[in-house]
């Protein structure tokens, strides 16, 4: 599996092009009442174009910080982020980010207008177009035929649908996703990934996808970058993209997520680290 | 005592569930409890209880000129409809009213806006409000006669005062309300400034809006009655507030009686034609509010 791994990273190093986005140095940090937090610290990353880049690790390590910084809601203290070798200095159209929150859609549109709202209010396309691209959008992630519910009057995972939906039809430079499907039960979580996947196959997008499951990181991801807590800090960058939905429960798949458990937590005893990560994972 | 609490290993089965014919899977809700789940009809028998509660109060008592029964004042209701008196007057206050509303809603729209973009406009409300927000419209009256005449222009002037204060709170509690996440998907699309607040602030907080527009509806109506009650007629027109003082000066308390129960049925089409149908197209349909 190691090997395999270096063999990949190898191949792959040698007919890189340039990065889509270029984390450089990034130093985050957030002010509370009394003091100064350090979120994450001198972060490196390169993401490239079609990557599913996950980023990867416990609570406290930053990772949701970081994705806010790559939309351009938190300014980075240090550091550069680089979107086509342009700085990020605030949100923008060109990063859509799907959130957690079942209430990143607007309680008072449809799905088909929460769908076509971004690209009226970035005034990317007129109203008709708009539409014609909303409904392409709803029916990719299978939602045809909701297009005049209101959010409320739909199930989670819908309203996840009706937001991936949303980033799609913006066509955005990056798809940006900050744990979509933590809110989600546990079968729904597994059909939006495998949607997810089947998704990216048909469109080809790059995603950079926060999670703090392994199995949904090594599932989802390509690459994964896992992050070491308070402060952030990159730990490793692993390649995943030899595992899907159907490797669940194999022995390498365990095996890559032992590893990966481990050199989170740093608890180099097999035995044990198995038992925590089947905690961590439930 | 941890053995006894290892439970039983029993024996798997299966059943065949034949079509369910037991009894019917859906049934009528009887016509009774149908009609007693409609809002208008509880309303309105609460509405006739208090007329014969009335009714038989006034007549135990016995003196038309303190307290008339309830058809006596229907009977003045009627005929002040009939001979236009009444409307007449209502239409005067109510035009009134709507212009001080107006200016009210729009100068509150403007603080809040103001007050959600910059720090200085959020000390500019908190302190404004909590300056003029307990002053009695009506104590200002004397004032706004002094700079404004005996005129509309006073009028206007308290029935703003009355309007501007408690709705600016509704709406700035309500903006302050609006989820995070729903803020960034907002700004993640590239909407800033009043687009922003015209095309996410306003619509996730309209149910605050809402209930802030009731109320302060509610003040411009009290305002107004008092403020006529008060200095009278403007410009030899009297509204309601007028005709209310003049039947008590003349002594017809069946017409006082009239004159309030104008105030009373104009407050409930308002609340339950316009402010209803507001809540109906909007945030009842959003699922904003059960």
């Amino acid at each position: 599996m190691v090997l395999l791994s270096g063999v990949n990273a190898a191949s792959a190093t040698a007919a890189t092009p340039d990065p889509l986005l270029r984390v450089k140095g990034v130093t985050l940090e957030y002010a509370t009442r009394e003091r100064v937090v350090r979120a994450a610290h001198r972060i490196n990353l390169d993401v490239h174009a079609g990557d599913r880049f996950v980023l990867l690790g416990p609570s406290g390590c930053g990772k949701s910080t970081l994705l806010k910084a790559i939309a351009g809601f938190i300014r980075p203290t240090e550091g550069q982020i680089l979107l086509d070798d342009r700085p990020v200095t605030g949100p923008g159209a060109d990063r859509i980010v799907v959130f957690q929150e079942f209430d990143q859609l607007p309680p008072w549109k449809t799905v088909l207008g929460n769908v076509m709202f971004p690209l009226l209010a970035s005034r990317r396309l007129p109203r008709a177009e708009a539409k014609e691209r909303a409904r392409d959008s709803i029916a990719k992630v299978g939602l045809s035929g909701f297009e005049d519910s209101f959010p409320h009057q739909l199930s989670g995972g819908m309203k996840q649908r009706v937001a991936i939906a949303r980033a799609l039809a913006m066509k955005p430079r990056i798809l940006l996703m900050d744990e979509p499907f933590a809110a989600l039960d546990a079968l729904t979580r597994r059909k939006m990934q495998e949607e997810l996947l089947q998704l990216w196959d048909e469109v080809r997008f790059t995603l950079i996808f926060v999670t703090h499951s392994i199995e949904e990181a090594l599932v989802v991801g390509n690459r994964t970058a896992l992050l070491s807590p308070r402060p952030g800090r990159v730990r490793a960058e692993i390649n995943c993209h030899a595992w899907d939905l159907h490797s669940l429960g194999g022995r390498d798949f365990q095996a890559a997520a032992s590893r990966i458990h481990n050199l989170l937590f740093d608890t180099p005893d097999p035995e044990d680290a198995q038992d925590n990560r089947a905690v961590a994972a439930e | 005592m941890t053995a006894s609490l290892t439970p039983p290993i029993r024996a798997e089965y299966e059943r065949d569930l034949p079509e369910f014919i037991d009894a019917p899977v859906e049934r009528d809700i009887p016509l009774a409890a149908r009609l007693w789940s409609q809002d208008w009809l509880r309303r309105l028998v609460i509405v006739a209880a208090i007329a014969l509660i009335w009714e038989l109060a006034a007549r135990w008592q016995a003196s038309p000129l303190m307290l008339p029964t309830f058809l006596q004042t229907a009977r003045a209701f009627v005929s002040g409809i009939a001979d236009g008196v009444l409307l007449d007057r209502a239409w005067i206050s109510i035009t009134v009213l709507l212009k001080g509303y107006l200016a009210g809603i729009v100068l509150a729209f403007l603080l809040t806006s103001l007050a959600v973009s910059t720090q200085f406009g959020r000390d500019l409300l908190s302190t404004l409000t909590s300056m003029f927000n307990p002053l009695p419209a009506i104590a200002l009256l004397p004032l706004a006669l002094l700079w404004f005449g005996l005129g509309q222009a006073s009028l206007i002037f308290v029935l703003v005062h009355s309007v501007l204060w408690p709705l600016a709170l509704n709406i700035f509690a309500g903006f302050q309300a609006v989820p995070e996440t729903l803020r960034m998907a907002g700004r993640n699309y590239g909407l800033t400034g009043w687009r922003f607040v015209a095309q996410i602030l306003v619509p996730a907080a309209l149910p605050s809006i809402v209930s802030g527009l009731k109320i302060a509806w509610a003040f411009a109506w009290r305002t107004l009655i008092a403020a006529e009650l008060v200095f009278g007629a403007s410009s030899g027109r009297g509204g309601l507030g007028w005709y209310i003082f003049q039947s008590r000066n003349e002594l017809y308390t069946d017409q006082v009686f009239a004159g309030l129960a104008m105030v009373i049925i104009i407050g409930l089409l308002v609340e339950n034609v316009v402010f209803a149908t507001v809540e109906r197209a909007t945030i009842l349909r959003w699922g904003q509010q059960r």
